[in-house]
């Protein structure tokens, strides 16, 4: 049966997919198939989450090979929405992508571009998909490398400075990774996650566990871009091409943070990582030093593209700020804001891939009189910015609400004060692009993007407002991810 | 449930109204008519619910479940009916009054204008309506924004900073303290629906309810609460039927009612009534009245001035309902309904002085009533009820919130109420004064007469409604009766 080998699906097809990009040659071709191919992994996602919340966790055994010798693609309540979520923001960027690819990557690399992309997705999905800790590792260097390459090719010359800053701090996260896992491989003789999770009790306290822990977090913070280990973001969204930021925004942390939760809770287990070590205090303090560092860093930004990354910074600062809260409540809130934030941010970059389409790099000038020129794009801004501030009937809301209630759970309401005012410097930085759009003067003529660009990201703006009114989808898979990450070591 | 009883419908029609006013944009005429036909329109609906509203029952509408155990929903209750018969009412005349002034004034956007106003009454139903207090919060944070374009309506640098105060102090107060209150509750009783007795009774200490009270009181920003006052005189940069409909009726009025309704049906008269720690809502009330009433007598601008004597009046609702006695609760719900009338009349006079004779202060009005005796007429009835001075309605509400204070001997309250009926007077007899009895400054040159007809009928109108709550306070009293009744 097909459906079988759906998990094997889910990565193959866009990693044979990508060198038949190279072998096609003309653009347009590359992009049919790579818009193909996004549509096909977000069936065979959505197929997967149906499959797992009917019949629970799947366990597929890459070539048949048994776990924990072989490879184990493991779909369980936490990577499925992952995987449902990656897919879908790649299916509603690829329609996007056409125009905007064309206007900022020379034709000639055109299906080049569309190679690295699938690269680039299948690497995220590996990441999610597989029960492999080294396996993880692979296909994070397979979603890496092809990052790199994808920041590099934006038109501003800084873009291969940004990429080049990336490629370091991000080889210097895989090899912590690496490092730490090949310590787990020495204690326990296992790299399959499941098995690990099992073995890992034996050696419990030996330093080299230990020190796994410390370059494992170390390395996947890195990568989820938590403060202050955020410093390549904003350079490497803001001169990436517009598509690539879009997708990178709403996709590469996020799966960066699965990770944190895969380590932290399914394989070393909350109760000894956060119980027994200070991991829960050093992110919480970490998550709120991002809430306000990069918010209000944030807010003296003038290309807006840099600003909404650190947005970005401070958004995920929301998410650690969940997970650090070890509960039930504040892991959903956590989770929640992972998808919220994924198409806040989608949404956002799109749309100010519009905008660059017309005016170049989008600064605070540049928007000027945007809400006359660019009537759709600014309307889709203003909604995607309220769902940053947590307006009610907004995503952002939904995730605020949960780390707010899970605060006050905890006894901390200075925290959930904290969370709250945090999200009026959002307003300030938000409220500097409505005010940009509305109140100036427009100083050219500009035209509305055409509707390929903004159909799509009015997609992702529409999911923002019936996400935050309809939340049974979202909040009922985080709740599930977060019953079971927290039910994995009781 | 038939299409006539549901409270869904009081949105759905300001809602659908905004999408045609939108659609109509070019054609100003059908815009208008729009406009008014859906104000119509929603008035009957809500004129539909009075009767069952009456007769006990509380018509109810489930629109979505927002989060698990927490629904989007629609319940009406007494309050929340003559909060939207009051709104609903007004925005006919109001429109009525727009479509004189906004012409005449010839503005920009008018389009974009209608379209908002639209969309702020649909949020004012909600909150009218609101089953709990989610659904209160979403749609008080949907007439924030959708009143924004209002305010800022000029595009001038002045707009734009009046726009920042008004959405820094609203939006900070309700994402800042409102929120945090409204999951601080959920947290505490595991429910946020509005039930008669208030759900907090044991959930919690004392001082935790006071803290709560502050969270609340501060946290609902449009009740203007001093410190948290500046937006409503900065708001007053919009065109005036922004600032007599939205200013002086809906969007503050949906900050008191909110006021009224945490009180009444979150903590619970009798739940909180003698509790020490929420002794300073009183105090905190009554400085604000006395507070603003003096800024109001010193300001010269006509429109500032009338929004100080807003935030004092506002502090009337909310000092009545912090007595906590059912008398003076009475009295808060009559407020309401009696201030709005009386406002909205003195600022479509202000608006129609402006249209007419361009004069925006105070020192400029000397004369104004011979040219405009409509005008100033209406101008002088609804400052005698904001004084309180029979036959008009601010004597009723005054006389039930003075009774409230006596009932339970809170004599400091009754001296703050006397204290700022003077300043009342203080303020507003010397513009009627001078209006009728003075020769104009510039010798008379400046030849004028009254405003456009809309204009007058409409400020005729509610200076009659002004009168006639009166003399029949029937409907507003029965409702304000049957809010503590459950």
């Amino acid at each position: 049966m097909l459906t079988d080998h759906l998990p094997a699906l889910q990565v193959v097809v866009p990693l044979i997919a990508a060198p038949l990009c190279v072998l096609l040659r003309r653009g347009w071709a590359a992009w049919l198939l790579a818009f193909a191919v996004s549509l096909a992994t977000f069936a065979i996602s959505i197929a997967l989450l149906l499959q797992v919340q009917a019949t629970g966790t799947i366990s597929y055994l890459l070539g048949s090979w048994a776990a924990p010798w072989g490879i184990e693609y493991r779909v369980d309540a936490v990577n499925a929405p992952l995987l449902v979520l990656v897919t879908a923001i790649a299916a509603v960027v690829m329609p996007f992508a056409r125009a905007s690819v064309a206007a900022e990557i020379p034709a000639e690399q055109h299906y080049l571009f569309w190679a690295t992309w699938l690269l680039c997705l299948a690497g995220l999905l590996g990441v999610a998909i597989t029960g492999d800790a080294f396996n993880i590792f692979v296909f994070l260097e397979i979603s890496s490398l092809s990052t790199y390459v994808l920041i590099g090719l934006g038109r501003n010359r800084r873009a291969l400075v940004a990429a080049y800053q990336y490629l370091i701090m991000g080889t210097i996260g895989a090899t912590f990774i690496v490092i730490g896992v090949g310590l787990l491989y020495l204690m326990t003789g296992t790299l399959n996650i499941a098995d690990l999770a099992v073995r890992i009790g034996d050696v419990r306290q030996v330093r080299p566990e230990l020190a796994a822990l410390a370059f494992l977090t170390v390395g996947i913070s890195l990568k989820l871009a938590l403060f202050p280990l955020h410093l390549w973001l904003p350079n490497a969204y803001a001169y990436a091409p517009s598509v690539a930021t879009a997708f990178l925004a709403a996709t590469a942390t996020k799966v960066a943070v699965y990770l944190l939760l895969r380590f932290g809770f399914t394989v070393f287990g909350q109760s000894h990582v956060f119980a027994s070590l200070p991991m829960g205090r050093m992110l919480l303090v970490l998550s709120i030093a991002a809430l306000f560092v990069a918010s209000t860093v944030a807010i003296f930004q003038s290309d807006v593209k840099r600003m909404f990354a650190y947005s970005s910074v401070a958004q995920i600062g929301y998410i650690t700020l969940g997970i650090s809260m070890l509960s039930v409540t504040g892991l959903t809130g956590g989770i929640v804001h992972l998808f919220n934030h994924g198409l806040a941010k989608g949404a956002i970059f799109m749309l100010l891939g519009c905008v660059a389409l017309r005016t170049g790099q989008p600064s605070i000038e540049r928007l000027a009189g945007l809400g006359r020129r660019m009537p759709l794009t600014s309307a889709g801004l203003v909604i995607a910015g309220l769902s940053l501030i947590g307006v009610p009937g907004t995503v952002g809301f939904v995730s605020k609400w949960y780390l707010v209630l899970g605060a006050l759970e905890r006894g901390w309401w200075w925290l959930a004060a904290l969370v709250l005012l945090s999200s009026l410097l959002a307003v300030v930085y938000v409220w500097r692009v409505v005010e940009a759009c509305y109140f100036r003067e427009p100083s050219g003529e500009l035209q509305e993007a055409p509707l390929s660009m903004v159909v799509p990201a009015w997609l992702l703006v529409a999911a923002c407002v019936y996400f935050g009114l309809d939340t049974s989808i979202t909040v009922g898979a985080a709740a599930d991810a977060a019953r079971a990450l927290m039910g994995a070591v009781q | 449930m038939t299409l006539a009883g549901d409270p869904a419908v009081a949105l759905a029609v300001p809602a659908l109204g905004a999408v045609l006013i939108a659609l109509a944009g070019r054609w100003p005429n059908l815009r208008e008519t729009v406009t008014l036909a859906t104000a119509a329109l929603l008035f009957a609906v809500v004129l539909t619910l009075l009767p069952q509203v009456l007769a006990g029952e509380r018509p109810a509408a489930l629109l979505l479940t927002m989060l698990p155990g927490l629904a989007l929903e629609l319940r009406v209750e007494p309050l929340g009916m003559l909060f939207a018969l009051v709104a609903s009412g007004l925005w006919i005349v109001n429109s009525v009054y727009s479509i004189g002034y906004m012409r005449a004034n010839a503005e920009q956007h008018q389009t974009r204008f209608y379209v908002c106003f639209a969309i702020a009454l649909a949020s004012t139903m909600g909150i009218a309506f609101a089953g709990n207090l989610l659904t209160l919060f979403l749609f008080y944070e949907a007439l924030t924004l959708s009143t924004y374009p209002l305010v800022t309506h000029h595009g001038t640098p002045e707009a734009k900073r009046a726009g920042r105060v008004y959405l820094g102090i609203l939006l900070g107060t309700s994402i800042g303290l409102l929120l945090l209150a409204i999951v601080w509750t959920w947290h505490l009783t595991g429910t946020l629906e509005f039930r008669a007795g208030g759900i907090l009774a044991g959930t919690a200490s004392d001082a935790v309810i006071g803290a709560l009270l502050a969270l609340y009181m501060f946290g609902i920003g449009k009740a203007a609460l001093m410190p948290l006052h500046r937006w409503l005189p900065a708001a007053m940069v919009a065109p005036t039927p922004v600032s007599a409909l939205l200013h002086a009726v809906a969007v503050v009025k949906a900050g008191v009612f909110s006021v009224v309704k945490v009180i009444v049906y979150v903590f619970g008269v009798e739940t909180i009534a003698g509790m020490a720690s929420v002794e300073w809502l009183p105090v905190v009330a009554g400085i604000t009245i006395v507070t603003a009433s003096i800024i109001a007598l010193r300001s010269d601008n006509l429109k500032r001035r009338l929004a100080y004597s807003t935030v004092s009046q506002l502090s009337y609702v909310v000092l009545a309902a912090a007595l906590l006695t059912p008398v003076s609760v009475m009295a808060a719900a009559l407020h309401i309904a009696v201030h709005a009338v009386s406002k909205i009349t003195l600022f479509f006079a202000a608006g129609a002085i402006y249209t007419a004779a361009h004069k925006t202060e105070v020192s400029q009005l000397a004369g104004v009533g011979r040219r405009m005796p409509v005008t100033m007429i209406a101008f002088t009835i609804g400052a005698l009820s904001m004084i309180g001075v029979p036959p008009t309605a601010g004597f009723i509400s005054k006389w039930y919130l003075l009774a409230g204070a006596m009932s339970t001997q809170q004599f400091a309250a009754a001296a703050v109420i006397v204290a700022s009926t003077l300043l009342n007077a203080a303020y507003f007899v010397p513009i009627v004064h001078a209006a009728f009895f003075k020769a104009p400054a510039d010798g008379g040159h400046h030849a004028h007469g009254e405003a456009p007809a809309p204009m007058l009928v409409a400020l005729a109108l509610t200076a009659a409604a002004t009168v006639a709550l009166f003399f029949w306070p029937q409907v507003p009293l029965q409702l304000a009766r049957d809010l503590l009744g459950g």
